[in-house]
């Protein structure tokens, strides 16, 4: 994989001010999408997954950081100053496609509502462009007229995944797509974004909080906590060789139905909270391996292996 | 489970008041949890899981619910009959129940401590002291730390693990004989979670307690229960020990939920689906429920609605063409 990127984010920071209190919700984030590929972004609540997500999309202003899409270097700072023709090439599909229609808006018109925002479309032409992507979701082309209660969990993403694609994006960011379906609906909207990729080249960040879903969908995987990113590496590096004590903890953490436990220990304590900000690694208050240094020093993410890299002290080469 | 269960619902039909009438929510719905053991209840939305563990100590709003059919037994007596006032004693006290949201279940209003010491008040009789002193030994059992300070604080002041820390040491204060847990850790991070789970293994082993496990993740239920009901559509599909279920699921919803999971140490080239989605509970389906969505369905499988047959060694399964065909296919 060496297609060239296509979204390139360098030292992303968002802080918050809550109270008086500064809260840095994304410190430090730089990673790049690649063409054609799809960039998990995994970990807990908290973690800062989800507001680097709305940060690329324009939902949110980031405090410092650049993120350069497409080639054009992206004002992020001062909000929304993102070129139109930027910003069509970039959509998002939320985490409930509950809360996220309009409820009294017909699947059509939601599916529609991006194309008569930029304009440019007859009626006919925005009535075929709806029917053609309900049929590329998996939904029936006639189906269009009901309104989002009418259909089920599953199939209300099916139409903010249309909705996201009407507008032919190139890059599309996933928040949490399937957190809220059950297991037999999840499998089925994996596998629709995984056949609308190869159909139509798009490149996704997924963001999730579920490790084996991420594993399903994603090229290469970046692990965050408390605001970093720890861990970057190909999907099947990540999760057969994952080398940030966090990676391997998280890991660990989930429930399996395979009967091979080798059950790690489990760890102790919480996620920081971001206003008192920890010094050295964020994550040593919890790490079984922290060593003097990661008290003090925080680790930087480097490569330690090609394309594998990672924000641990224990991973250092000795000077 | 040779001996006496200790709590066994029997044929248990509960509906609900709905737009055109009563629905059934779960229907003919049987299992039994032996004492000390946990069994796990596995399905998804709309399964009748929560259904079927919260009319166990009748928690649904009486004016909208019918309890159609069944029993409860627990000991000598019938939950389903028993008297408000003498099925109270039972709440919170022989049989507790923690529910998935720790903040919508704790009261805002009040301290950790004025709720713990409620149910020590309420069903042992303690005096505002010593239920004080209880409560702070029930918080390190949690372990929460520092709880004699903790103690005072309010549920927001709480990180979700704790709050959940907390309820369940409310749910165990009485030291109950069964604990009933809905969906306890899916609105926890999953390191969090595994932290929870562990708590509740030890808590359980400690005072002995029986504990029923409402889940729709199957990796919870097959590293935290002994055995496992798996429910579609308001009914029981299949009920088996861990092992056996997922090594040798019978009925077709259970082999296809376990192959829908993504799977966390190999990649696939696509997930494994099961086409269509949970019928409707108003839906009028003649025959096997899950007939509509099965692969195998045969002209006997939409004609009438198939029993739980017991395939052996207590591994049950409500799907006679699997049946006949000795298990899976």
């Amino acid at each position: 994989m060496s297609a060239a990127p296509i979204v390139v984010v360098r030292d992303l920071v968002k802080t918050f001010v809550a109270r008086g209190a500064a809260l840095r919700a994304v410190d430090g984030v730089s990673f790049d999408v690649r063409q054609g590929e799809t960039l998990g972004l995994v970990g807990e609540s908290g973690s800062g997954k989800s507001t680097t997500g709305r940060i690329l999309v324009g939902l949110e202003a980031a405090t410092s950081g650049s993120i350069n899409l497409f080639g054009q270097e992206i004002s992020s700072v001062r909000g929304r100053v993102t070129p139109a023709a930027v910003r069509r090439r970039l959509q998002f599909v939320f985490q409930d496609p509950q809360n996220s229609l309009n409820p009294r808006m017909r699947a059509q018109d939601a599916i529609a509502e991006p194309l008569d925002v930029t304009g440019g479309w007859s009626r006919i032409a925005r009535d075929d462009r709806v029917r053609e992507l309900l049929e590329m979701v998996g939904l029936p082309r006639s189906c269009g007229d009901r309104f989002p209660h009418e259909f089920s969990g599953g199939q209300r993403q099916r139409i903010g995944i249309a909705r996201a694609l009407a507008l032919k994006p190139d890059f599309v960011i996933c928040d949490e797509p399937v957190s809220s379906l059950d297991v037999s609906m999840q499998a089925q909207i994996v596998n629709l974004l995984l056949d609308l990729q190869e159909r139509l080249g798009l490149s996704y960040l997924f963001i999730a909080h579920d490790l084996a879903v991420v594993r399903s969908i994603s090229t290469r995987v970046a692990v965050m906590y408390a605001g970093g990113i720890v861990e970057l590496a190909p999907k099947r590096e990540l999760y057969t060789s994952p080398r940030h004590p966090y990676t391997q903890a998280l890991l660990a953490a989930v429930p399996r139905i395979t009967s091979n436990r080798a059950r790690a220990a489990v760890i102790t304590g919480e996620l920081p909270s971001q206003i008192d900000t920890v010094p050295g690694c964020t994550f040593h208050p919890r790490c079984p391996f922290a060593l003097e240094r990661c008290r003090i020093e925080k680790p930087k993410l480097r490569e330690i292996a090609p394309g594998h890299l990672a924000a641990c002290h224990l991973h250092e080469t000795p000077a | 489970m040779a001996e006496q269960p200790l709590l066994s619902v029997e044929n248990l039909t509960v509906q609900f008041r709905g737009d055109a009438g009563w629905v059934n929510a779960v229907e003919g719905v049987d299992f039994a949890v032996g004492a000390g053991e946990c069994l796990g209840i596995v399905g998804e939305s709309g399964s009748g899981k929560s259904v079927s563990a919260l009319s166990i100590l009748k928690l649904h709003s009486p004016a909208n619910t019918r309890y159609a059919s069944g029993a409860i037994r627990y000991g000598d007596r019938d939950l389903l009959t028993l008297p408000q006032r003498r099925l109270r004693q039972v709440r919170g006290g022989e049989i507790a129940m923690i529910f998935q949201d720790p903040m919508s279940s704790l009261n805002p209003v009040l301290t950790i401590a004025d709720q713990i010491m409620e149910p020590l008040r309420q069903h042992q009789g303690l005096s505002v002291q010593a239920a004080r002193r209880k409560a702070i030994e029930l918080l390190d059992m949690v372990r929460i730390s520092d709880a004699s300070r903790r103690i005072d604080d309010y549920p927001h002041r709480l990180s979700g693990g704790m709050r959940q820390r907390v309820m369940i040491a409310i749910a165990v204060a009485c030291r109950p004989r069964l604990l009933i847990a809905d969906e306890p850790t899916t609105a926890l991070d999953v390191t969090i979670q595994s932290q929870i789970l562990e708590l509740l293994r030890e808590l359980q082993r400690e005072i002995g307690m029986s504990v029923i496990l409402i889940t729709h993740d199957l990796g919870v239920v097959a590293e935290f229960a002994q055995r496992v009901v798996v429910m579609y559509a308001g009914r029981v599909v299949e009920t088996a020990s861990v092992p056996a279920l997922f090594e040798r699921p019978m009925h077709p919803y259970t082999e296809g939920l376990i192959r829908a999971v993504p799977n966390l140490d190999e990649d696939v080239h696509r997930l494994t689906t099961i086409p269509g989605s949970i019928p409707d509970p108003s839906m009028s389906i003649t025959g096997c429920r899950f007939s509509p969505r099965c692969r195998e369905a045969v002209q006997s499988c939409l004609e009438k609605p198939p029993s739980l047959v017991d395939a052996g060694a207590g591994h049950l399964a409500r799907c006679p063409p699997r049946i006949a065909a000795g298990g899976i296919s």
